[in-house]
C-alpha cells in the first residue's frame, strides 16, 4: 500500500555525493535538516561511484535519494543513476537533486525523472514539505 | 580647553559611555532586537575607549611594515604598489585556458591564477573511469608536462606570477611548471607564484585527497623544503581560510584553523631539521572575505599580528620576513545568490574593498554569474572593473590602514585574536592541527556552524536580499558560459597519444625512481620534476601515491 503523509513510518532518505566534487556543506546541512524534520537519513560522504549510491539505497530501503551535486558533472551523474537504479529494479525510489545547475539543465534533468532539483537558497523547510508531499512511503 | 564642574569638555554631556547608554540610548528604541554578524557575534551599539576601543599603539598596532604587522606587512601598502589583481579561471583544455589568460591579462590583470579541473584535483587522467564527466569541466584539465606546457604559451614564467590552487596532486602540477620553466631554460631562482598545496584544509572543508593527513603533510612540506633551497622567488603553500570559510565556519574559526594549518606545517618542517627563519618567509596565506564588513577587516589584521607573535614568541623566527602574514583574498563565492544575480556585483563590490582595507597582497573578485556556472568574459571582466574601480577611484589605498584606530576595528581586531587564541589553545591540547583534523575537530565545528547559519537564515534571524527578504517572482535572466564539453574527448585523445609517444624506457626508470623516493621517505620533488620531463602523468604519480601512502575516504559524518 502506497500511503503519503499518513504514513505509519517515517520516510527513509538517502543523501549521497557522488563523483570527484567535494561540497559538502549542502548535503550536510540538508542531511541534518531532513532529520530534525522526523525523517531516518542515511548520508553516503563524499566520492561516492552511483553504483555504490544505488546499492546503499537498495540494502538501506530508502523511499528517496537527494544527490548533489556542485561540480558540472551532474548531466553525467543523474542519467547513470536513474539508470543504474532501473536496472536494479529500484526505480520506485524518488530520485531529486540539490546543487549548482543551468536552468536548461535542470528542464532536462526533470524530463529525464528526476523529480526536483533545489538550488541555493532553498528554505530547508521547502525540501521537508516537498518530501512529505512528493515522496511515497512503501510499507 | 576650558573644563566644566566634572571634569569634562563642557559639550560632553554624558560623564562616561555607561551614562550615554543609560540616558541617552536607552531613551531610543532599536530596530532589532538583537544585532550578530554572520559569524553569530553581538554588535555593540557603540565602541569607546572605556568599552575595549582603547588600543596601546607600540605593544598592539606598531608601524606598517614592522612587527607585529598589525596594520600591513609593507610600510608603504597600495602606495607602493597596488595588489595584485588575481582572478581565478580555468576550464576546458589547457587551449581554451590560455585564451582566457590572455584576455585577462590584455584587460589588466597583473597574475594569474589557475583552477585545475576534479580529475586533476583527484588525481585521475582524464581517460580514468572516475573522470568520466568531469573533464575541463570545472576547471583545467592538465595531466602531462604538454598540457602545462600549452596553457603557458606565449606567457613568461619569469615575468607573470602564476598561482596554482591545486593540494593533493600539487607535487605533479609543481613539477609539471618547474620542468616547463627548465624546457625554457629559465633558472628556478627566477620563477615567482604560488601553489595552493595545503592538505590540512583539504580534509577539513574542501575534500580533495589521495592519502591520509599524515603523508599528505610530508607532501605539503617536501615543496616547501624544495623551495627554501632552490625556488626562493615561489610561495610553496597558500595556507588557506577560504575553504573553510565556505564550508560554513565563522570568522574566528577561519582563522584559527588556518593558522593552526600553518603552525602545524611549520611544525612539520622544523621535524626535518629545517632552520624557522629558512622557509617562513616563503609561507603564504588565502583567505575568504565575506559579508560582515568590519569582521573581515578586523580579521586580516588580527591574523598579521597573531601569526607574528607566534613566529616569534613560539618559535624564535629572527626574521622579519618570518613573522609576515602575507594573503591572498578571495570574495566569498558562498554568499553569491542565484536569485537575482546582478546583486552580486554590488556584494563583490563591499568584499572586494572590506579586502583592500584589510590590506591584503592578492585579490580574486567573483563573478556574478559564478552560482549559475563558470564566469563568461563579461562577467569577469565586471569584477576585476571592481578591483579597478576600488585602486584607481575610490581612493582607499592611499592611505595606509586607514582604519587604524577606529575604537570598533580595534576592539573587533583584538577580540578576534583572543578568540583564535583560544582555538589554538584548544588545538594544541589535542595534540597539534594534524591530530585534531584526524579526530575530526575542526569538521565538527565548522559544520555545528553551517548548520547554525542555517537555522538562522530558515528562521528569518540572517537575511540574504533576493533569497529571504526584498524577493521577487521570475528571476532576472543573465547570459551564462556553456562550455564546449568536447574537451573531454579532446584531452583523452591527447593522453593516449602521448602514453604511446613518450620513450617507454625513460618513462620507466623515471617512474620507478618516483616510487622509491616515496618508499624511502624522501623529498619527490625533485624526482618528480624529472620524472614528468620524462612523460609520466598525474594520475601515474597519483597511483604510486596511493599505493605507498594509502587511500583516505570520507569517514561520512554529518
Amino acid at each position: 500500500m502506497t500511503t503519503n503523509q499518513a504514513a505509519t513510518r517515517p520516510v527513509r532518505i538517502l543523501i549521497a555525493k557522488a563523483g570527484l566534487d567535494g561540497h559538502d556543506r549542502g548535503a550536510k546541512v540538508i542531511a541534518r535538516a531532513l532529520r530534525d524534520a522526523g525523517f531516518e537519513v542515511i548520508y553516503t560522504g563524499l566520492h561516492q561511484t552511483t553504483e555504490n549510491i544505488v546499492r546503499a539505497a537498495i540494502q538501506e530501503d530508502v523511499d528517496c535519494i537527494g544527490l548533489s551535486i556542485l561540480s558540472g558533472a551532474h548531466m553525467t551523474l543523474f542519467p547513470e543513476l536513474l539508470s543504474k537504479l532501473k536496472s536494479e529494479g529500484a526505480q520506485d525510489i524518488t530520485v531529486f537533486g540539490g546543487g549548482i545547475m543551468p536552468k536548461d539543465d535542470i528542464v532536462e534533468l526533470k524530463k529525464l525523472g528526476v523529480k526536483e532539483i533545489f538550488v541555493p537558497g532553498t528554505h530547508t523547510q521547502d525540501v521537508v514539505g516537498w518530501i512529505r508531499s512528493n515522496v511515497p512511503v512503501e510499507d | 580647553m576650558s573644563k566644566s564642574s566634572n571634569g569634562q569638555p563642557p559639550f560632553l554631556k554624558s560623564a562616561s559611555h555607561q551614562e550615554w547608554r543609560q540616558k541617552r540610548y536607552a531613551a531610543q528604541v532599536e530596530r532589532r532586537k538583537k544585532y550578530a554578524s554572520i559569524s553569530f557575534r553581538d554588535q555593540p551599539e557603540l565602541v569607546t575607549p572605556e568599552n575595549g576601543g582603547a588600543v596601546d599603539y607600540a605593544s598592539q598596532l606598531g608601524f606598517p611594515g614592522e612587527y607585529p604587522f598589525t596594520r600591513g606587512v609593507q610600510p608603504t601598502m597600495y602606495r607602493g604598489r597596488l595588489w595584485t589583481m588575481r582572478q581565478f579561471a580555468g576550464f576546458g583544455s589547457p587551449e581554451d585556458t590560455n585564451k582566457r589568460f590572455k584576455y585577462l591579462l590584455e584587460h589588466g590583470q597583473t597574475g594569474l591564477s589557475t583552477a585545475f579541473d576534479m580529475p586533476c584535483l583527484m588525481g585521475y587522467d582524464p581517460d580514468h573511469a572516475r573522470s568520466l564527466g568531469e573533464v575541463g569541466r570545472e576547471g583545467v584539465s592538465v595531466a602531462t608536462i604538454e598540457d602545462m606546457e600549452t596553457l603557458f604559451e606565449g606567457i613568461h614564467l619569469d615575468k607573470i606570477t602564476t598561482s596554482m590552487t591545486i593540494n593533493c596532486t600539487a607535487t605533479v602540477a609543481f613539477a609539471f611548471y618547474f620542468a616547463v620553466a627548465k624546457r625554457r631554460g629559465l633558472s628556478f631562482d627566477k620563477i615567482g607564484g604560488t601553489i595552493q598545496n595545503d592538505m590540512l584544509k583539504e580534509f577539513i572543508a574542501q575534500k580533495e585527497w589521495i592519502s591520509p593527513p599524515k603523508p599528505s603533510v610530508k607532501l605539503v612540506c617536501d615543496v616547501i623544503e624544495f623551495c627554501a633551497s632552490s625556488a626562493p622567488k615561489f610561495n610553496p603553500v597558500s595556507i588557506s581560510g577560504y575553504h573553510i570559510r565556505e564550508a560554513g565556519a565563522t570568522a574566528v574559526q577561519e582563522l584559527a584553523f588556518t593558522i593552526a594549518d600553518g603552525l602545524a606545517y611549520v611544525d612539520h618542517c622544523l621535524s626535518r631539521g629545517m632552520e624557522i627563519d629558512s622557509f617562513a618567509p616563503q609561507l603564504s596565506f588565502f583567505f575568504d572575505v565575506h559579508n560582515d564588513f568590519f569582521e573581515e577587516i578586523a580579521k586580516f589584521r588580527a591574523a598579521r599580528r597573531m601569526w607574528a607573535r607566534l613566529m616569534r614568541e613560539r618559535y624564535g623566527a629572527k626574521k622579519d620576513a618570518s613573522c609576515k602574514l602575507r594573503t591572498h583574498a578571495q570574495t566569498a563565492g558562498v554568499s553569491l545568490t542565484a536569485q537575482q544575480p546582478i546583486n552580486n556585483v554590488a556584494r563583490v563590490a563591499m568584499q572586494a574593498l572590506a579586502a583592500v582595507l584589510g590590506g591584503v597582497q592578492s585579490l580574486h573578485t567573483n563573478s556574478m554569474d559564478e552560482t549559475l556556472s563558470l564566469p563568461t568574459e563579461d562577467a569577469v571582466r565586471v569584477a576585476l572593473r571592481t578591483q579597478q574601480l576600488i585602486a584607481e577611484e575610490s581612493g582607499v589605498g592611499n592611505i595606509v590602514d586607514p582604519l587604524g584606530g577606529s575604537y570598533y576595528v580595534e576592539r573587533l581586531t583584538n577580540e578576534i585574536e583572543a578568540e583564535a587564541m583560544e582555538y589554538i589553545k584548544q588545538i594544541d591540547a589535542l595534540g597539534g592541527m594534524l591530530r585534531a583534523v584526524e579526530e575530526g575537530f575542526p569538521q565538527k565545528e565548522i559544520s555545528e556552524s553551517a548548520y547554525q547559519f542555517q537555522l538562522d537564515l530558515d528562521a528569518g534571524e540572517q537575511t540574504i536580499v533576493g533569497v529571504n527578504k526584498y524577493t521577487e517572482g521570475g528571476e532576472q535572466e543573465i547570459p551564462t558560459l556553456k562550455i564546449d564539453h568536447a574537451a573531454e574527448r579532446v584531452q583523452i585523445e591527447k593522453i593516449k597519444a602521448f602514453r604511446a609517444r613518450r620513450d617507454p624506457v625513460r618513462w620507466k626508470t623515471s617512474l620507478d625512481a618516483v616510487e622509491r623516493a616515496c618508499v624511502e621517505n624522501r623529498n619527490v620533488v625533485p624526482i618528480l620534476i624529472d620524472a614528468v620531463d620524462a612523460g609520466v602523468t598525474l594520475g601515474e604519480v597519483s597511483d604510486i601515491y596511493r599505493r605507498v601512502f594509502g587511500v583516505y575516504s570520507d569517514p561520512g559524518m554529518l
